[in-house]
């Protein structure tokens, strides 16, 4: 049961997805730091969006602006959600305009597996870009498996629950051939997103100031989300075809502020892309992996509140994507890697621009022993822009390194020590160099400098009651310079983009898990995830906030889980803590937000009907009931409640 | 062993929620002697906070104690809820009662001046100032009654009953509004036309209004310049309008409006001065301003700083901080100066997002004290 996680991911065939393969955990694959949620254990957490189950993983930072539709970022070890790297099944996902991924966008419903790598992907073989970030999500979707004489999955489910949420889908996987399958997924989210929230505050001397309970407006959301794949198996390699399509309304939830409760904010989005990707395997050495990808955004936002200025805005984003990659082996242990990727983006309607980026990757993995393994990389990028008549406004060149290492000391224990240095920058986004009145032309990348150790120790006892241990403990040293910042232009409110910041972060991120059986087919899994982060700003001496923790990112942060299964029962428990920390740069009073802490609980039923198999849970979130702020002045959720019913055929 | 417990402890310590309490006032001594008879006895200082950060809060120079009080509002006011609100974009004292305008928040908040307690609020969408006229109040608005066509967003001027605390009255103006200046037979409004430009579709507005202020009606527009902010008049009767510029090739300005013959009640613009002006204070024949104008070319913004005589409309002097600290100043953002003793308060509002300060100089120019204040210091009334 306890199957962790790695699967052999070099050659993929046709007949290692019939029978799952399981690698357990004390031969050590990954050199790279990686947490993985996947399948059963991804469906127990008490989580909607990919952005709910990024909370279980150590050293990431959620804003979350509250509610089914609201704003859902992910920030990895303090450094900006512009160094995390998003990827759907292989290929980035991009927004040239922010450079902010929503993950509260993408439902969980397709998901099969959530990966996130400190620095980058353990794996050589992969195209240029994805060298690129300072930390990499991974979504995958769900692969077709068919079992022996079906040629045919349906997968149905209905969720529903608190905010009027209505969420049914549906997943349909055929097999054509042996060699080619396609699979089809959509479903339908839909929330009126009320909530009640409540204030409630005392005076400095304990007397109760004001407790006010009220119900959160314009948090509904209308979306619709289609897939569909189309797979084929090679001699010696894959391809496969995914179109994506997601087309949402929803209310953008605004700040609750003193005689403001709610507004007039509203947001339509429709996100398509097409991508294509190739392996082939051309000699036993020699491998290629081709990804093609377009895709289009569409975006238009209103402000229609009476009381304030009225926006009317539609941005229309295009992406084209190419990338090659090669990998030959040059031993049996020692592999070599060149990869480039070009990729064009457009934004149109609000502002006019364009941008080329070419990327170069060169990279080698060695591995001595089994138990030795270096993995290094250099990333060349090469950006080229034209906004508006202007020529070439800009022209950027970028060379980064990244090195690996992992090293298992004795063969038989599973005690592996692990340690990589990565340079990593960011491009200024559309905004920070066009944005009306506020973007800066002339903004250079923002760096990340990343230094980590770490240590794992993985232990399988071949004891009745005591099945599984794993702990994990990485600590980081980051540096991120030329921080783009807002910086004040001398009138109401005006800003431009500055390369201005630096933040010094020092961290420690500890994962452990066990796995018990505790009597006949009782079975507890238990997960604990620490995460202790310093992350100060150093930009300069004469600043108020000078060694100051930046805002929004606690010392202390973790979570626990705890899975308990019988036969078909299980009863999962979730508990998470974020810190006290500060809403603005100075840590003073006046800009302090307590901790807050949720636990959720949920309960799964399988039951057997007639060769289906159906599922049903029911989720209680914040338990506690706990009124708390993720962000300043967006209040989230008290006890809320879902329940799933999921068949399948 | 300790040496890992204590950590431990203090984390579970740390680690737990309790109530949440709302944030108490800061006392600071001011230096210099305590004169308990001073006149005025004190000053209010309105800071505006970040946009959506519900920060906008209320600091007190008490004169007669020799003490600053920073962030009064939630303790006088225990039971308001979020309490002053998000924005503060004026403050004035008429009669005995304390005004502030919280942009938005959409009101005015009404106080009374000595305590700082609330007597109630007005109720008025994206106000931005405050003046007084016989019992009344004049609120500037950058959006008036709904117009048929949402995209012409005017701006109007709400005339409140001080005693009611009722709105009695509108007058549609020109597009968003800013300062005011009333006599007795009209109102003078600055017209800003700040949502209008930037957007690259419309301009910015370029106009005085001026209102009729019994019938509250709109009789006249002046064109004066650009962008307008703020509008002062001078001892002899005359209009000093300020305007902020494009931000791109059209500077912030300095404009005089006058009578068109001493027999007309007409103002027009009889005077352009080639100076840039973020904000003012009249004190006798002297107008003290500073400007703050961010400059494309070398990055970083142009802060200068002057004293005009009303009088003959001359620079008297561009260094009313005599001392050399000016540059410590990194964004003024308000200026006052005291009617008796002659003191200059300007504000520094920093990055926008962490504690401003406020610094005292004397009529000489001489840096007396600095004190931090809230987020964005901004706007600074007289307590007498």
């Amino acid at each position: 049961m306890p199957c962790l996680f790695v699967t052999a991911q070099t050659k993929p065939d046709s007949i290692r997805q019939l029978q799952e393969v399981v690698v357990t955990a004390n031969r050590y694959k990954e050199i790279i730091p990686a947490q993985i949620l996947k399948g059963d254990e991804l469906e127990k957490l008490n989580s909607f969006s990919v952005a709910d189950a990024i909370r279980f993983f150590s050293g990431v930072q959620i804003k979350d602006y509250g509610g089914v539709g609201g704003l859902k970022t992910v920030n990895i070890r303090s450094m900006g959600t512009n160094h995390m790297g998003v990827f759907y099944n292989g290929v980035q996902l991009g927004n040239a305009q922010n450079g902010q991924i929503d993950l509260g966008k993408f439902s969980l419903d397709n998901i099969e597996e959530i990966a996130l790598y400190n620095g980058q992907k353990s794996e050589i073989f992969q195209s240029a870009k994805e060298f690129g970030s300072a930390g990499s999500i991974y979504l995958t979707t769900r692969k077709p498996k068919f079992e022996k004489d079906k040629t045919a999955n349906l997968k149905a489910g209905l969720r529903a629950g608190s905010f009027d949420l209505l969420n049914p889908s549906l997943l349909y996987e055929y097999k054509i051939s042996e060699s080619l399958n396609t699979s089809f997924s959509t479903e339908w989210i839909n929330a009126s997103g009320k909530y009640d929230f409540r204030y409630r505050r005392v005076t400095p001397s304990g007397n109760l100031a004001y407790d006010t309970t009220a119900v959160r407006h314009n948090g509904d959301i209308n979306a619709v989300r289609t897939e569909g794949s189309l797979n084929g198996y090679l001699p010696d390699g894959m391809w496969k075809v995914h179109v994506y399509h997601y087309d949402s309304e929803r209310g953008v939830p605004g700040a609750i502020v003193n005689n403001v409760w709610r507004n007039g904010e509203r947001l339509w989005d429709k996100n398509s892309f097409i991508q294509g990707s190739l392996q082939q395997d051309f000699t036993p050495e020699y491998s290629v992996k081709i990804n093609l990808k377009y895709a289009s955004d569409f975006t238009h936002y209103i402000n229609n509140d009476d009381k304030l200025i009225h926006v009317d805005n539609i941005y229309k984003q295009k992406e084209i994507y190419f990338s090659w990659a090669n990998k030959y082996a040059l031993r049996p242990n020692w592999d070599v890697s060149m990869a480039y990727d070009a990729q064009w983006n457009g934004l149109s309607e609000y502002k006019s621009v364009a941008r080329n980026t070419h990327w170069l990757s060169l990279a080698t993995a060695f591995t001595l022993a089994d138990r030795l393994k270096i993995q290094a990389s250099l990333l060349g990028i090469y950006v080229n822009e034209r906004a508006g008549e202007s020529d070439s406004v800009s022209l950027k060149k970028e060379l980064t390194p990244a090195l690996f290492l992992s090293y298992q000391p004795l063969k038989k224990h599973g005690l592996v020590f692990r340690a990589f240095y990565k340079k990593s920058f960011r491009m200024p986004t559309f905004n920070d160099l066009y944005y009306t009145d506020m973007g800066n032309a002339y903004l250079r990348p923002e760096y990340a400098y990343q230094y980590n150790v770490g240590v794992l120790y993985d232990l399988n006892p071949k004891n009745r009651y005591f099945n599984y241990f794993h702990i994990g403990v990485d600590a980081y040293y980051n540096l991120v310079k030329d921080k783009i910042i807002a910086y004040p232009k001398g009138q109401q409110f005006r800003w431009t983009m500055l390369n201005l910041g630096e933040v010094d972060i020092r961290g420690i991120d500890v994962t452990a898990m066990a796995v018990f059986r505790l009597s006949g087919d009782w079975l507890l899994t238990g997960k604990l995830q620490y995460t202790y982060q310093k992350a100060i700003d150093i930009t300069d001496l004469k600043d108020g906030y000078y060694r100051h923790q930046i805002p929004y990112i606690p010392l202390h942060s973790g979570s626990a889980i705890a899975m308990l299964t019988r036969n078909d029962w299980s009863v999962n428990y979730s508990f998470i803590y974020v810190g006290e920390r500060y809403n603005q740069q100075e840590n003073i009073i006046s800009n302090y937000t307590q901790p807050w802490y949720t636990g959720d609980i949920s309960f799964v039923k399988a039951l057997k009907i007639n060769g289906a198999t159906m599922k049903l849970s029911a989720e209680i979130n914040n338990l506690f009931g706990q009124d708390y702020e993720v962000v300043l002045n967006y209040p989230m959720p008290k006890r809320n409640y879902r329940f799933r019913a999921v068949i399948e055929l | 062993m300790n040496k890992y417990i204590s950590p431990l402890i203090l984390f579970l310590l740390a680690a737990c929620r309790g109530d949440e309490p709302t944030v108490p006032p800061e006392y600071k001594p001011l230096p210099g002697e305590i004169t308990a008879d001073s006149l005025p006895s004190g000053m209010y200082v309105l800071n505006e906070g970040n946009m959506g950060s519900n920060k906008s809060t209320i600091d007190f120079a008490d004169f007669r104690n020799g003490v600053y009080i920073r962030n009064l509002y939630p303790e006088r006011n225990p039971s308001v809820i979020k309490e002053l609100g998000d924005v503060g974009n004026d403050i004035q004292i008429y009669g005995s009662r304390l005004y502030a305008v919280i942009n938005c928040s959409h009101k005015v908040e009404v106080m009374d001046a000595c305590t700082c307690k609330r007597i109630g609020q007005v109720d008025i969408p994206n106000c931005r100032y405050i003046r007084f006229l016989q019992g009344n109040a004049y609120v500037s608005s950058y959006v008036g009654p709904v117009a048929i066509d949402p995209n012409a967003q005017l701006g109007a001027v709400f005339r409140v009953d001080t005693a009611s605390l009722q709105v009695t009255g509108t007058v549609t103006v020109s597009y968003q509004p800013d300062e005011m200046e009333i006599t007795d037979e009209y109102i003078y409004v600055a017209n800003s036309g700040g949502y209008r430009g930037g957007s690259g579709k419309t301009e910015y507005d370029n106009t005085v209004s001026v209102v009729e202020i019994n019938s509250m009606k709109q009789v006249r527009k002046i064109p004066v310049g650009i962008n307008l902010h703020r509008i002062r008049r001078d001892s002899y009767g005359k209009l000093w309008v300020s305007s902020r510029g494009n931000y791109k090739n059209i500077p912030s300005r300095l404009f005089v409006l006058d009578r068109k013959n001493p027999n007309s009640r007409e103002m027009v613009v009889t005077d352009s001065l080639d100076i840039p002006c973020s904000n003012m204070c009249i004190r006798g024949d002297s107008l003290y301003f500073y400007s703050a104008e961010w400059n494309e070319q070398k990055g970083k913004n142009t802060v200068s700083y002057g004293i005009i005589n009303v009088k003959t409309k001359q620079l008297v002097t561009s260094h009313f901080i005599t001392d050399g600290t000016e540059k410590d100043i990194a964004v003024p953002y308000g200026i006052q100066v005291n009617p008796v003793n002659g003191d200059i308060y300007v504000t520094d509002a920093k990055n926008y997002v962490s504690s401003g300060t406020l610094h005292c100089y004397d009529r000489n120019g001489k840096l007396k004290w600095s004190e931090q204040t809230g987020d964005i210091p901004a706007h600074m009334c007289f307590l007498n």
